[in-house]
C-alpha cells in the first residue's frame, strides 16, 4: 500500500509553473527518488508535500488521510519528517542537543513536569540523551556529540540534520539532496545510512543529483523536468529512458556550452 | 562504551557546579548588601528586581530569539494593579501580586495570540506599540492611575498583616524572587519545553520540520516573560513606594535589553548577571563625576566587543574547555 500519495499536485509561482500535474505513489517500506535538473521543482514538491507551502491545486494524501494545506508542525507530528538541501540546524547548539530537539514529537511534557520533574520526566530525559547519543554514533558523528553544530564541517552537518529527523521516528523521511557537498566516502557512509533507516522500516523519499547514489539505493525513482514529471520507473528504466537522457544530456551540454 | 560516563559528567556539572557557582555569588552579594548603608541596598533592591524583569524577558528573547519592545507593559500593569490594590484597596501585597500577574497573563494571551502570529518586525511593532498604549493608560486615565503625579503609599511587601519594613527585609525578599526566577529558567531551559524554544530560536523551518507548534510555543514564551515583567512590576512598587509612568518608560526596555546583552541572552544566568552589572556600574562610576557617562559606555562597549556573547557567554568556553581536556583523556 502506498504510505504517501502525490495526486495531481499542481504549484504555480505567479507566471512560474513549479510543479505542473504531478502525480506519484511511494509504497510504504520503500526507497523511492525524485531527480531532474536545477530548477526542475523538486524543493516546491518536498514543500508541498510536507506543509511548507500550500500547492495551488491537487491533493497529498499520508497514510491513508489527506494532508493537504495542514499546518508543517501537524504534518511533520504524524510522521513525515523532512530535512532541508539549505541545512537548517540549531546552530548555537550543541550537536548532541540538534538531536535531541528531534525526539520532540514523541516524547512528552510541558511546562509543569519540566518544574516539577516527576519520575518518569528524569528518566524521559535520560533515554532522551541517550538515544541522541546512540543515533549519532549510527551516522558516525558519535565523536562529536558535545561541538557546537556550527563548527562542524558542512558535509557532517547534512548527516546531522538526518539523525534529528530520525529522532523524531518518522515513518515517511524526505531528504532534500543529503549528499550535496559530501564527499566520496561520505556519500558511501551516506549511502549505508539510508539503507540502514529503511531496514528499521521507514519508507525514504529522496531528492538527489548523485547518480551514483540514487541507482544504488533507490528502489523507484521519478523523474521532473521543467516541473513535469517525465518519467516514473526502477533504476534500470530510468537509465534507458529516452525523455531522461534527454534531459540530463541537454541540461549537461547547455552548461557546457 | 565511554558516552554514558561522559552523559553524566554533562549532567552533574550542569546541575552542581554550573548552578551552584552563581547562587553563591548572588548569596555573597545579598551579603555585602546586608552589611551596607542604606543607598546601596536600595540599589541592590533595583538589581534583583531587574534581574526578574530580563530573565523573563529572556525567555522571549534569549531562549526563543524573538524580538518584544513592550515588556515594560508588563511590569506597568503589575506595578499599578499592586499600587491600585494594595494603596487604594487596602489589599493584602501577596494577594495583590498574584492578581495583577494572572491580570497580566491574560493580557499577554490575549495581545500575543493574534500578534505572535506575525513575523519579524511586525511582531517587534506590535509589542512596542503595547508598550506605548500602556504609557498612555497610564498617563491619561488618572482617576485610576493618578496620571503623572504618581501613585504613592504603596506598602511595603508582607504576608498577614506582617510587613517587611526595613529595605535590608526587604531585600532579602528581592534577592530570593530573583533566585526563584532563575531557578524556573534554569528548569524550563533543560527539558522537551526549552529544547522546543531553542530549536525556534534557532530555526523555525527546522522547529516545525520537527512537530514543534511555532506559534504555540512563542505565545507561552510571551507570557511567561509578561509574568515575570509583572512580578517585577509590583516588586517595584512595593520596595519604593512610589509609581509614575516613567518608571516603566521605555527606558526600561533599553535598560532590560543592555542586561541581556551584557549578561548573555540566551543564557540562564546572564540576564540577572547583566542586572546586577548594570545597575551597579553607575554606583562604582560615581566617583569620575561629569565622565561617568563616558566611562559607563566605553565599559559596555568594551564588555560587548571582547564578550559579545556577553559575560555568561564564557561559561560554555569554559564548559567546553574542561570537556575537550575529559574527551582527551578518554580517548
Ligand atoms: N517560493 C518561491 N517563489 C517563487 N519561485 C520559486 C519559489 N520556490 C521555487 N521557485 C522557483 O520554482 C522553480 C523550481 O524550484 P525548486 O527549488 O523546486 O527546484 P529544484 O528542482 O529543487 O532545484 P535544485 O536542484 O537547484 O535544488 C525554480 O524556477 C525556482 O526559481
Ligand atoms: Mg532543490
Amino acid at each position: 500500500m502506498a504510505l504517501l500519495s502525490v495526486q495531481n499536485v499542481t504549484m504555480r509561482f505567479g507566471g512560474l509553473l513549479a510543479n505542473d500535474n504531478i502525480s506519484f505513489d511511494v509504497p510504504e517500506g520503500s526507497i523511492f527518488a525524485v531527480i531532474g535538473p536545477n530548477g526542475a521543482g523538486k524543493t516546491t514538491l518536498f514543500n508541498s508535500i510536507a506543509g511548507s507551502l500550500k500547492p495551488t491545486s491537487g491533493k497529498v494524501v499520508f497514510d491513508g488521510q489527506p494532508i493537504t494545506g495542514l499546518p508543517q508542525a501537524a504534518i511533520a507530528s504524524r510522521g513525515l519528517i523532512r530535512t532541508y538541501q539549505l541545512v537548517q540546524l540549531f546552530k548555537d547548539l550543541t550537536v548532541a542537543e540538534n538531536v535531541e530537539i528531534g525526539f520532540h514529537r514523541v516524547t512528552r511534557g510541558g511546562v509543569g513536569s519540566a518544574l516539577l520533574r516527576p519520575r518518569w520526566f528524569r528518566e524521559q530525559e535520560e533515554s532522551i540523551a541517550r538515544k541522541a547519543r546512540e543515533l549519532l554514533a549510527f551516522v558516525g558523528l558519535g565523536d562529536q556529540a558535545d561541538m557546537i553544530a556550527d563548527k562542524l564541517p558542512y558535509g557532517r552537518q547534512r548527516l546531522l540534520e538526518v539523525a534529528r529527523a530520525l529522532a523524531a521516528e518518522p515513518r515517511l523521511i524526505l531528504l532534500d539532496e543529503p549528499a550535496a557537498g559530501l564527499n566520496t566516502q561520505e556519500t558511501a557512509a551516506l549511502a549505508d545510512v539510508i539503507h540502514r533507516v529503511n531496514e528499521r522500516g521507514v519508507t525514504v523519499l529522496l531528492i538527489e543529483h548523485d547518480m551514483g547514489l540514487v541507482m544504488k539505493v533507490a528502489q523507484r525513482i521519478a523523474v521532473l523536468d521543467f516541473g513535469k514529471k517525465i518519467a516514473e520507473g526502477t533504476p534500470d528504466e530510468i537509465r534507458s529512458h529516452p525523455d531522461v537522457l534527454t534531459a540530463y544530456l541537454g541540461g549537461v551540454e547547455m552548461a557546457d556550452g | 562504551m565511554t558516552s554514558p560516563a561522559i552523559t553524566s559528567t554533562r549532567a552533574s556539572w550542569r546541575d552542581h557546579a554550573g548552578s551552584w557557582l552563581p547562587v553563591l555569588a548572588t548569596l555573597a552579594l545579598l551579603g555585602v548588601g546586608l552589611s551596607s548603608s542604606g543607598y546601596i541596598v536600595t540599589v541592590l533592591g533595583f538589581a534583583a528586581i531587574y534581574g526578574v524583569f530580563s530573565t523573563g524577558l529572556n525567555f522571549f528573547m534569549g531562549y526563543t530569539g524573538q524580538a518584544s519592545f513592550g515588556q515594560n507593559a508588563f511590569a506597568a500593569l503589575g506595578g499599578y494593579g499592586s499600587a491600585i490594590l494594595t494603596a487604594g484597596h487596602g489589599m493584602e501585597p501577596v494577594l495583590a501580586l498574584l492578581i495583577a500577574t494572572t491580570v497580566s497573563v491574560a493580557i499577554a494571551f490575549a495581545v500575543g495570540y493574534p500578534t505572535l502570529r506575525l513575523r519579524g518586525h511586525y511582531l517587534a511593532m506590535a509589542t512596542f506599540a503595547l508598550g506605548l498604549i500602556t504609557y498612555e493608560i497610564t498617563i491619561e486615565w488618572t482617576s485610576l492611575t493618578q496620571g503623572y503625579m504618581g501613585y504613592s503609599g504603596i506598602p511595603p511587601i508582607g504576608l498577614f498583616g506582617y510587613e517587611l519594613v526595613t529595605e535590608k527585609q526587604m531585600l532579602v525578599v528581592l534577592v530570593a524572587f530573583a533566585l526563584l526566577g532563575v531557578w524556573i529558567s534554569n528548569r524550563l531551559r533543560r527539558s522537551r519545553f526549552g529544547r522546543a524554544l531553542a530549536a525556534i530560536a534557532g530555526s523555525e523551518p527546522a522547529a516545525a520540520a520537527l512537530g514543534v507548534n511555532v506559534a504555540g510555543y512563542k505565545l507561552v514564551a510571551f507570557v511567561i516573560a509578561a509574568a515575570y515583567g509583572s512580578v517585577a512590576g509590583s516588586l517595584f512598587a512595593h520596595f519604593v513606594g512610589f509609581i509614575s509612568p516613567e518608571v516603566f518608560g521605555t527606558s526600561m526596555v533599553v535598560l532590560s535589553f543592555t542586561m541581556l546583552y551584557l549578561g548573555g541572552i540566551g543564557t540562564t544566568w546572564g540576564p540577572l548577571v547583566g542586572a546586577v552589572i548594570v545597575s551597579l556600574l553607575p554606583e562604582a562610576l560615581r566617583g569620575l563625576k561629569e565622565l561617568q557617562d563616558v566611562a559607563y559606555c566605553v565599559i559596555l562597549v568594551a564588555i560587548l566587543i571582547f564578550a559579545p556573547r556577553g559575560l555568561a557567554g564564557f561559561a560554555p568556553a569554559i564548559k567546553q574547555f574542561f570537556n575537550r581536556g575529559a574527551a582527551a583523556k578518554a580517548e
